[in-house]
């Protein structure tokens, strides 16, 4: 096959398989929402209500693209595409299976960690740009959370990239072909999931938004398809926390039996569904709570698993 | 920790329970009688319409969908010279059913009026009046009024004394 | 000042006052009944029971009623005492006992006196097993309900009615538990006030029977502050629509004119505004009549639709460029203004024709005395009074004026002012505090003050006055001279001879005036003659050299007709409306905009026959009347806006300027006020300055600048940028209902509600929500009082001014000693002629003022037209006896009318009755008019 078209395929392959799990993830969230609080859920539109996300992108596109008069308005159209321009960015060195992944970066964690603080750029403008007060709020809430948050995430996964020895995703899942990290770098897992949880503000740490207070946060002035990218982002951020997770701590598409895109498909799927389990369970908590977790108990707790890590390796050498 | 852990543990057990939705329209849910839905106007048991367009239920309805204007026949029974209610602003809170003096206006278990033009949610006296007493049988407002109208004079409502004359000399 | 303790807490509060009284004018909620503000206490009704102890020592107290007990020094009373409080609740519950289970068709829901007290004193739950008794109904006219069911014996209509208003025919019947309030058979009732009776009754016994037949509550009612237009009295009043008609017609206190009452042409007059013939739309008049040529119709024919057939209906956006074409292509314009119009309609008419093509739309005769009154109040040494004061003089004289019926609220003044001298003795040698009205009255027995008529024919005052003299108006005239000379020196002498009863009538007068400590001098414009009203400012002036608190009240013909007399500028020099016809007639003039007026009203039929042969006639008017039919072809008519349709200032008889609020947008979407159409044109024209006269308060300050008479206008209302709170003032109540639905059938988008950029009030139920500014009191309600006696809530003290300020700002106040002398041109005496009758206008309160004599309930009550003769020169007419009809000549017009001898009416002189009857055009009274019984009805026809 010529390389080119294979490449091709491939980039247009991942874009197109990771619109439709974000799009489709609309519909599963709400199915699941729904199962777990004793409702069905969207079962209407399509069988068992499928094509419920098809609906609402009618309904998006349909609705009046408007823009407020006082917000600034290149700023206003511009942000709701970065949080989704830099998070199909970071699926570039996803590594679905040792065949495809759209670039084999060895420095892909380093890349996947700068696109994902790119991200904050589309929130805390967004915010900005509406010259709401409530918008504004959400806005500097969410640039906080992510900037701190990242810190951990960052410092969690450096006992990964010390065990594997690179910084290529592609190596560190062939780092665990004998063991998942999951079982060394058990405290590495926890802070970066909850520093995941975090960096895509779902709840409960979906503070940006908290509709209880900010009436919807940072894209209170959104409407229409451009609230749609805030959305759609969203989904997209919870399909790339979850495939990282698979790809740094679950052995990403090793498994056996099963092709290896299968394998890495069932784990991101898990962990997706473990991150609306977290938005069907748990309390939204106070804003001060989030920042205190994160400095007082998620850095010592990173610092700890480097220095514990690094140490098991200096020992074990 | 713990009770987070415990907390997921019993959202996610949910997924097993029984849906307490009911899939209307395939599944009829059971109205209770005194169901808060589509707005009628009763009849007096002789027939007469029951509402005598004293404005209370205007007045209650908090989202003032109720407008009407007062007339009266010729013996000075007074009914609705025209009663609107439009159903694309009412929001079924009863309020006016418990205003009624006279049981008049009535909600009902018919909630399944959709249209596709909000202007046919617009309900005129035709619409809304219904050939029977509905929910209160029995009751007659002129029966209990003072006021004398067709076929009922001074003195002949319920609980009532025959008109003082007041040129008699009696003490 | 006395200290008085309401439960337990100190209060300084006026002596002369009563403890129910006090406790309402301090904003406490007490109930009663059978007290009124303005009829004070009987103590009938046991409602306003409080506990009185004698000293802070006292601790079992007794239970008084509130409204019979003084507030004396240390009075201490409870209301909160439980005792009290059961003993009201009590008396409530007694009361309706046999009230009728009727809230739900009672017009008189939603703003109950009964309701709110029943609530107040927390009485829920009918705990009687026995029968209600019930009453018969009375049909008591088209204006009043008679519902006797509902009836709670507080006997406020026949002391309102009877007492207050003078009434005779409403009386109490029966004895015991049956009293019934009533007539002594069906019929009309006499009184003029009789609407009053809906407001004074705290129940449903009357109910306003105009409003019957189109029903709305209160609270569903738009409401704005408004002045009524059907005299000059400048009565304040709140009109309320519905729906896009006007519904009814309140009384709004103020305390300086109308207080509490407002007579029933102002209550019920205003149906003419709801009228189907209203015009809607501009239009060009049709060519069905010929060039000049004048029809003379009846009033009903006026509005018919056949003289509106063959119309050009201006559209939207033609209106403009055609009046520019005209006024472009004219020779020279006449304006001719209307005292029934706004002053800043008129302001705008002058301003558009320059001044010295202005002419007030008077007659000849009425723009001579009309100016003659304002100079004499203003120019003169003598104040002219409020109506709060003339119901406070001890003797009055009436001029040549038929009060009760040219200005009916200054008779109901008059009445009260009758009481004023033997209430004052009463008061002084019985010790009886003023407030415990039937021990006054009592004591007073049938003694009334001095009041002395002198008028034309009889009239309703004619049984209180001391005094009562009948004559033709130079004769009247002579009569004031002579008192006016008893009364001072220096007045002018006068001579020749006078009848007994003339010059005993004089004398007495002069003496009772002489005496009285606020005496008042009543005249107006109403007879017709200039001697009059000098006659009448020269007996003012005379009693105001020995008196400083004299008064001169004078009554014009119209509502704004004093306004209109203030901004006339050099125009009012002229002869009224005759300059203008000369104006056409000469060629000097070939256009005229005629500005809400009827000029067959103003001008002999010649003259109207001159005037409307001008090449262009444009007309502002809201109704058709026979200028706008007879119209050539060819001649603009353009929808004006009526009273209650638009906002403007107009002018009372006292001077004070009054401003009146659009309540609702007239259904037609094109009616505009007229000052509206000619501030359009103006800015159309590009006229200089015009640019900046975008709203009523630009208009206003601009007519101020010009002229500085009507300068105060401006402060009669605050401007429209005026807010509370940053608020507009709703016209609508907080609980107008039905606002998603009234248009739902047509549209079920509501519509955003009209913007109003001349007053500081909004079309809408949002906006401030507590007491505006008395000027901008839309309505009376106050928490837990929905009625009308909400107006205590109001007032700076019960009876007192409202809040803030009695609204109006007098525009003619004394300045001194006055550039007026005595006048000295005495007329002779009248001497009857041979051949012809000096006929002279007779009023009636319905009829005489045409815009309420086209509403149905007021129009069932005008009178038929008749001419009132002299007995003996009724009899001196051949065969007038026999046919009981006669025609009146004036030469260039005649009317066949009933004859109706009246042994009281001098001789030589003839009154139309009522004068303003439909018909009755083209002739300007008084004049001199031959009185022959008519030949034979074929021959009559001819002529005509």
């Amino acid at each position: 096959m010529n390389e080119t078209l294979k490449y091709l395929l491939i980039v247009f392959g991942v874009l197109g398989v990771m619109m439709s799990i974000a799009a489709g993830l609309i519909w599963v969230e709400r199915r699941l929402l729904g199962l777990w609080q004793d409702r069905y859920g969207p079962n209407r539109v399509g069988p068992m209500g499928v094509l419920q996300p098809l609906a609402d992108v009618i309904k998006i596109l349909a609705k009046e693209d408007w823009v407020p008069p006082f917000a600034d308005k290149p700023v206003f159209m511009l942000a709701p595409a970065i949080i989704v321009i830099t998070v199909l960015l970071s699926f570039a060195v996803v590594p679905f299976t040792p065949g495809i992944a759209v670039a084999n970066l060895n420095i892909g964690l380093l890349y996947f960690l700068a696109m994902s603080s790119l991200g904050v750029y589309s929130v805390a403008l967004g915010g900005w740009s509406s010259g709401n007060k409530y918008a504004l709020i959400g806005a500097l809430r969410a640039s906080a959370q992510m900037i701190s948050y990242e810190v951990f995430m960052g410092l969690s996964i450096m006992g990964v990239v010390m065990l594997s020895g690179s910084f290529n995703l592609h190596e560190i899942v062939e780092a665990q072909k004998r063991l998942w990290f999951i079982v060394p770098q058990f405290l590495g897992f926890v802070v970066f999931f909850i520093a995941g949880v975090a960096e895509t503000h779902r709840l409960p740490f979906d503070l940006p938004e908290a509709e209880s207070e900010l009436v919807a946060g940072f894209h209170s002035e959104y409407s229409g398809m451009k609230f749609g990218l805030f959305f759609v982002g969203e989904y997209l951020g919870i399909t790339l926390i979850s495939m990282l997770i698979t790809t740094l701590f679950f052995g990403g598409w090793l498994g056996p039996v099963l092709p290896p895109v299968v394998w890495f498909f069932i784990k991101t799927f898990f962990f997706i569904g473990f991150f609306i389990l977290l938005r069907a369970a748990l309390p939204r908590p106070r804003y001060d709570q989030l920042i205190r977790t994160g400095w007082k108990l998620m850095l010592p707790l990173a610092l700890l698993n480097i220095v514990v890590t690094g140490g098991v390796i200096l020992a074990a050498r | 920790m713990i009770s987070i852990l415990k907390a997921l543990w019993t959202v996610f057990v949910h997924l097993f329970k029984r849906k307490v939705t009911v899939l209307y329209p395939e599944e009829k849910p059971y109205i209770p009688p005194r169901w808060r839905g589509r707005i009628i106007l009763a009849r007096d048991p002789d027939g007469g319409e029951r509402c005598v367009a004293c404005h209370l239920c205007a007045i209650a309805c908090p989202v003032d969908c109720i407008s009407l204007q007062a007339t009266e026949d010729e013996y000075g029974r007074r009914y609705p010279e025209f009663f609107r209610i439009n159903f694309s602003r009412c929001i079924f809170c009863g309020y006016c059913e418990e205003a009624c003096p006279t049981y008049a206006i009535q909600l009902t278990t018919d909630f399944e009026m959709s249209e596709y033009n909000r202007r046919n949610l617009v309900y005129e006296k035709e619409d809304l009046l219904i050939s029977g007493t509905g929910k209160y049988p029995g009751y007659n407002f002129y029966k209990v009024a003072g006021l004398s109208i067709k076929g009922k004079d001074k003195g002949e409502a319920e609980n009532e004394l025959p008109p003082v004359d007041v040129k008699g000399l009696m003490p | 000042m006395v200290t008085v303790y309401i439960d337990g807490k100190p209060y300084q509060v006026k002596a002369e006052r009563n403890m129910l009284d006090v406790c309402l004018s301090l904003g406490m909620d007490l109930p009663y009944f059978c007290w009124h503000p303005a009829m004070h206490s009987v103590g009938a009704c046991r409602q306003c029971a409080v506990k009185q102890f004698r000293d802070e020592n006292d601790k079992k107290g007794k239970i008084v009623m509130a409204c019979m007990t003084p507030a004396a020094e240390g009075t201490r009373i409870s209301l909160k005492d439980p005792e009290a409080m059961e003993f009201r609740a009590s008396v409530i519950e007694w009361l309706m006992l046999n009230h009728p289970h009727d809230c739900p068709v009672c017009d008189e829901g939603g703003e109950c006196h009964l309701q709110d007290m029943t609530v107040m004193t927390g009485h829920a739950y009918r705990r009687t097993r026995f029968k209600k008794r019930t009453h018969k109904n009375q049909y008591l006219g088209p204006l009043v309900n008679h519902e006797m069911n509902r009836c709670i014996q507080c006997y406020r209509c026949v002391r309102f009615y009877n007492d207050y208003a003078g009434g005779r025919d409403l009386g109490v019947f029966g004895a015991h538990d049956n009293v019934y309030f009533g007539r002594h058979e069906d019929g009309v009732l006499e009184s003029e006030f009789s609407g009053n009776l809906v407001e004074v009754c705290p129940t449903g016994v009357f109910t306003d029977r105009v409003l019957k037949k189109q029903y709305t509550r209160k609270w569903d009612l738009q409401t704005a502050p408004s002045i009524c237009v059907h005299c000059s009295m400048g009565c304040n009043i709140i009109p309320g629509e519905r729906y896009g008609t006007l519904r009814r017609i309140r009384n709004r206190y103020n305390g300086e004119v109308n207080g509490y009452f407002i007579c029933d042409r102002g209550r019920y007059g205003f149906e003419f505004i709801n009228s189907p013939e209203r015009i809607g739309e501009p239009y060009l008049s049709s060519g069905d009549v010929p060039s000049g040529d004048i029809l003379l119709l009846s009033g009903k024919e006026a509005g018919d639709a056949k003289i509106l057939k063959g119309r050009k209906i201006l559209k939207e956006g033609e209106v403009l460029p055609h009046l520019r074409a005209v006024i472009g292509g004219a020779k020279g314009i006449i304006g001719i203004g209307s005292p029934r119009a706004s002053l800043e309609a008129n302001y705008l008419l002058g301003r558009l024709v320059g001044p010295e093509n202005f002419h007030p739309g008077f007659s000849a005769a009425e723009s001579v005395l009309v100016r003659q009154m304002v100079s004499i109040l203003s120019d003169g040494p003598v104040r002219t009074p409020s109506l709060k004061e003339m119901a406070h003089a001890d003797a009055v004289l009436v001029l040549g004026e038929d009060i009760p019926n040219t200005a009916p609220i200054l008779g109901l003044a008059l009445r009260q002012a009758v009481r004023q001298k033997p209430m004052e003795r009463v008061i002084r040698e019985m010790k009886i505090p003023q407030w415990h009205d039937y021990a006054i009255r009592d004591a007073m027995q049938e003694e009334r003050g001095p009041l002395f008529m002198a008028t034309a024919a009889g009239g309703r005052l004619d049984g209180i006055a001391a005094g009562v003299f009948h004559a033709a108006p130079d004769d009247i005239a002579r009569l004031g001279f002579r008192v006016a000379r008893a009364l001072s020196p220096n007045a002018p002498p006068i001579e020749g001879s006078f009848t007994e009863d003339a010059l005993s009538f004089a004398d007495r007068a002069a003496k009772a005036l002489r005496e009285a400590k606020r005496p008042l001098v009543v005249s107006g414009t109403g007879a017709g003659s200039l001697a009059v009203l000098q006659a009448a400012a020269n007996v003012a002036r005379a009693l105001w050299e020995g008196n400083r608190n004299a008064a001169l009240s004078l009554v014009a013909p119209e509502c704004n007709s004093v306004g209109l007399a203030l901004i006339g500028g050099p125009g009012i020099n002229n002869m009224g409306i005759k300059d203008a016809v000369k104006a056409v007639a000469e060629g000097r003039a070939d256009t005229v905009i005629i500005l809400e007026n009827d000029v067959f009203d103003r001008l002999d039929l010649p003259d109207v026959q001159a005037l409307l042969r001008a090449r262009q006639v444009v007309v502002l008017d809201h109704l058709p009347n026979h200028t706008i039919s007879s119209l050539h072809a060819g001649c603009v008519v353009l929808p004006a806006a009526a009273f209650a349709q638009g906002s403007g200032t107009l002018v009372s008889s006292e001077g004070r300027a009054q401003r009146f609020y659009k309540v609702f947008n007239a259904p037609s979407g094109r009616t505009a006020e007229s000052w509206r159409w000619l501030r359009d044109l103006l800015v159309d024209l590009g006229r200089p300055g015009s640019e900046s006269l975008f709203s009523l308060d630009e208009v206003l300050s601009a007519m101020g600048r010009e002229f500085p008479a009507v300068r105060g206008a401006v402060e009669a209302a605050p401007a429209a940028d005026y807010r509370i709170e940053g608020m507009k003032v709703p016209r609508q109540p907080h609980r107008y209902s039905g606002r998603t639905a009234i248009r739902a059938d047509i549209d079920v988008h509501e519509p955003k509600p009209h913007e109003d950029a001349d007053t500081p009030l909004s079309f809408s139920m949002e906006g401030f929500e507590g007491q505006p500014p008395a000027p901008l009191t839309s309505r009376f309600w106050a928490p837990g009082w929905n009625s009308v006696q909400s107006v205590n809530k109001f007032q700076s003290e019960v009876g007192g001014p409202l809040r803030g300020v009695d609204p109006g700002r007098r525009l003619i106040e004394v300045t001194g000693m006055g550039r007026v002398s005595y006048f000295t041109d005495i007329p002779g005496p009248f001497t009857p002629r041979a051949d012809e009758f000096l006929v002279v206008p007779l009023y009636h309160v319905f009829g005489s003022e045409r815009l309420s004599a086209m509403s149905p309930g007021i129009g069932e009550l005008v009178p038929p037209p008749h001419v009132v003769l002299n007995k003996t020169d009724a009899e001196s007419i051949k065969a007038l006896s026999d046919m009981k009809e006669a025609r009146i000549d004036f030469g260039f017009a005649s009317f066949r009318l009933q004859v109706r001898p009246d042994p009281l009416m001098p001789r030589g002189v003839a009154g139309l009755f009522p004068y303003g009857f439909p018909g009755l055009h083209g002739v300007v009274l008084p004049a001199w008019g031959k009185i022959t019984a008519p030949e034979n009805a074929r021959r009559e026809k001819e002529e005509k």
